[in-house]
């Protein structure tokens, strides 16, 4: 891939300050530095202003991704974990959205900075040439977020001939190997197609295809086999599974579906109301489960090997996030509930290095399960 | 099976015709559902799986007449449903609900949900008046677990969970036997949908209705289950009690499909034994000669391309559509 170009494109504006880092140019791999974090968020908020109220989408919001790993965000609607990750390449829609604090480091970059006294944005420029480039994206919708009036070829190759200053010849010959890299059958004569001829999978191999296209360090997935039947579904995760370690990508895998979590991921973090309750390795916490909030939610999805009569049940309903209850947002659903969860906002217990929870209930030992009510 | 089946579909067909040109003239048919046969006992649910576009929204509706059939026929409860008069078919349509998908969609956002509920009462003469009408609203709404003063609220008020309650309240408005849910909880979300799912349950226990529970969800469609039709391009290739089908599937399709599913368990990862088809679903408007599923199935013969394989019962309710199922 064209380190230079990227470079290069990355030292025009190098406006700001010492504490960014420039990749030194022609260094083979980043990879190589002492911390292998690719991607840190501290503190992310991103707020909504509305007429009806401010939406705290995303509340305080910590994570990282190593190099080379697959982290999981799973939460239901409206817990914010999309636009966790639409924060990070900065496409939340602003007005109404608003960045309203935390840090962002990719890469050794900083991507956004903002607290009390500063507000520092990594200038547009330098945030197109990532996006698409080192971080790109799978959407749920394989059948909106392909245009419709393009012929695939030159969906696929708009980003190689931007990031990468491939010909419109060359950028036409990868984006054959490409799709026959996810697995399309006939590349030559796809490629010339329009996405309407295409199948729901089909398309989301196109959009792993585009995604893929500039070789990304980080791919962020949001839901993308949500859309799909199970059996392409499988075609789908086995494919990403198979290219994520030939290309040695990291994965933000955003999905509700716990299953799918099990099966993709390395680290889980779990999100409700625009805050993280639990992060923790992926059998750890399919194993021993902390926040309520998780135990219920790992209880409450009917297993292939479920022979009980009938379902966990986490009462009450997803808040509406311009009116969230005081203190943890969990409190109103939550079977532990007491006045002090009402009134402040639970502290982060670190269970082992890799494992936190953010819940009162905690004393150290772990949160029993017991006493979850079937209501 | 036995004289206790609330409805029986015997060669069930329902295609649609697709025109082209100026007058409309019709050049094929999408055969959406193709000879399918199958019973329902008197408060069982029966799931019915299958990839999108494989004919399961079709059956549901061609049942309750929402569509017309082409051929075949249901009978409930000892009445030919496709063969009906429209005044009785009138008097049967109480008997029989419908639960959609989509509860933003499927809700009239002008009306307050005690209208919602209540109106299918009025029609049908099951209240004499607004007043009773109210009542029963408040006791049904109740029964899925609403507060009576939201009996006057609107759809837009309430949040998804919620409002399949009230699409669930409107069904039962009727004193129905027999209710279609199409994929019912689908679009909920995990805590909410298992909340749904006990309540379908609940009312199954108390009001002894019977299901057709319609979904792509195959961990749902086990848990609510208590026989299973797998439907592939229009047919019903497998179809036998719950416990056959998840322990014992014989059709390579339904083999398929259940290994897709994911697993909950992290350290199964990579170990499980996953049979990834390759390609797409054939087109139902162009399907396949011979056996449907030929065209991706590892075990196919030349038998296979040619001949429809026969519904065959294996085992004592336990019926499959494939030339080589003893083999399997």
């Amino acid at each position: 891939m064209n380190e230079n170009l990227n470079n290069d494109l990355n030292n025009v504006d190098d406006v700001d300050i010492g504490a960014m880092m420039v990749p030194e140019s022609g260094m083979p791999a980043v990879g190589q530095k002492k911390e292998d974090i690719l991607l840190d968020v501290k503190g992310l908020k991103t707020f909504f202003h509305t007429d009806n109220g401010t939406v705290r989408a995303v509340n305080d919001v910590d994570f990282y991704v190593r190099k080379g790993e697959t982290l999981g965000l799973v939460g239901e609607s409206g817990c914010g974990k999309s636009i966790s990750s639409m924060s990070i390449t900065r496409i939340v829609e602003t007005p109404p959205g608003k960045y309203e604090g935390g840090e962002i480091t990719f890469d050794g970059k900083t991507l956004l900075r903002i607290n009390e006294n500063e507000r520092y944005l990594l200038p547009e420029k330098d945030m197109r040439s990532i996006r698409g480039n080192d971080i790109s994206f799978i959407f749920q919708e394989p059948m909106t977020s392909l245009n419709p009036v393009f012929k695939i070829s030159k969906q696929i190759s708009e980003p190689m001939m931007l990031h990468r200053g491939m010909t419109k010849k060359e950028a036409h010959e990868e984006s054959i190997r490409l799709l026959d890299l996810v697995r399309i059958p006939n590349p030559e004569r796809i490629v010339d197609e329009y996405p309407f001829s295409l199948s729901g999978g089909m398309r989301q191999r196109v959009m792993i295809a585009m995604a893929l296209a500039c070789e990304p360090k980080l791919l962020i997935a949001d839901e993308p086999t949500t859309a799909l039947d199970v059996t392409v579904q499988a075609q789908v995760l086995e494919l990403m599974n198979d290219l994520k370690s030939r290309i040695n990508a990291s994965i933000i895998f955003i999905t509700h579906d716990l299953g799918v979590i099990a099966e993709m991921c390395d680290r889980v973090v779990v999100m409700y109301a625009g805050k993280v309750v639990e992060s923790s390795p992926i059998e750890e916490l399919f194993e021993s489960p902390q926040h309520p909030y998780t135990q219920g939610l790992i209880a409450s999805k009917p297993d292939m090997a479920t022979t009980e009569k009938r379902l966990h049940v986490i009462p009450g309903n997803v808040p509406d996030l311009t009116e969230l209850p005081g203190g943890c947002p969990f409190h109103p659903r939550c079977y532990k509930v007491t006045e002090r969860c009402k009134q402040e906002y639970p502290p982060t217990h670190k269970i082992t290095d890799e494992h936190i929870v953010s819940c009162w209930e905690y004393n150290g030992s772990g949160i029993s399960s017991e006493g979850g009510e079937e209501a | 099976m036995s004289d206790t089946a609330l409805i029986r579909v015997k060669e069930l067909k329902k295609y649609f015709p697709i025109q082209a040109g100026v007058v409309r003239k019709t050049v094929g048919h999408v055969k959406a559902v193709d000879g399918i046969t199958f019973n329902i006992e008197r408060g069982k649910t029966m799931g019915l799986v299958g990839e999108s576009g494989c004919g399961k929204s079709t059956t549901g509706r061609t049942m309750l007449r929402l569509l017309k059939a082409t051929d075949g026929e249901v009978i409930f409860d000892g009445n030919d449903m496709l063969k009906m008069e429209k005044s009785k078919l009138r008097e049967f349509r109480t008997r029989m609900q419908i639960i959609f998908q989509d509860p933003y969609s499927s809700l009239n956002p002008r009306l307050p949900v005690k209208d919602i509920v209540g109106e299918a009462m009025l029609q049908h003469k099951i209240v004499p008046n607004k007043k009773e009408m109210k009542e029963r609203v408040i006791e049904i709404i109740g029964k899925c677990g609403l507060f009576p003063e939201q009996a006057l609220r609107y759809p837009h008020q309430f949040s998804g969970g919620q409002r399949q309650r009230i699409c669930i309240a409107r069904a039962l408005a009727v004193n129905p036997e027999f209710i279609v849910c199409d994929e019912a909880v689908s679009a909920l979300d995990v805590s909410i949908q298992s909340q749904i799912i006990n309540l379908l349950k609940d009312l199954q226990d108390e009001m002894g209705l019977t299901y057709l529970f319609i979904s792509h969800d195959l961990s749902v469609v086990k848990f609510i289950s208590d026989d299973v039709g797998v439907m592939y391009v229009g047919h019903l290739v497998e179809y036998g009690s719950r416990d056959k089908i998840f322990a014992n599937p014989i059709h390579p399709y339904t083999k398929a499909l259940l290994s897709a599913a994911p697993s909950f368990d992290p350290k199964a990862k990579g170990k499980s034994k996953r049979i990834v088809m390759e390609g797409d679903v054939p087109s139902p408007a162009n399907p396949p000669s011979g056996c449907r599923f030929h065209t991706r199935c590892p075990h196919v013969e030349p038998i296979c391309k040619e001949t429809v394989p026969e519904n065959r019962e294996l085992e004592p309710g336990h019926f499959v559509m494939c030339h080589k199922a003893e083999s399997l």
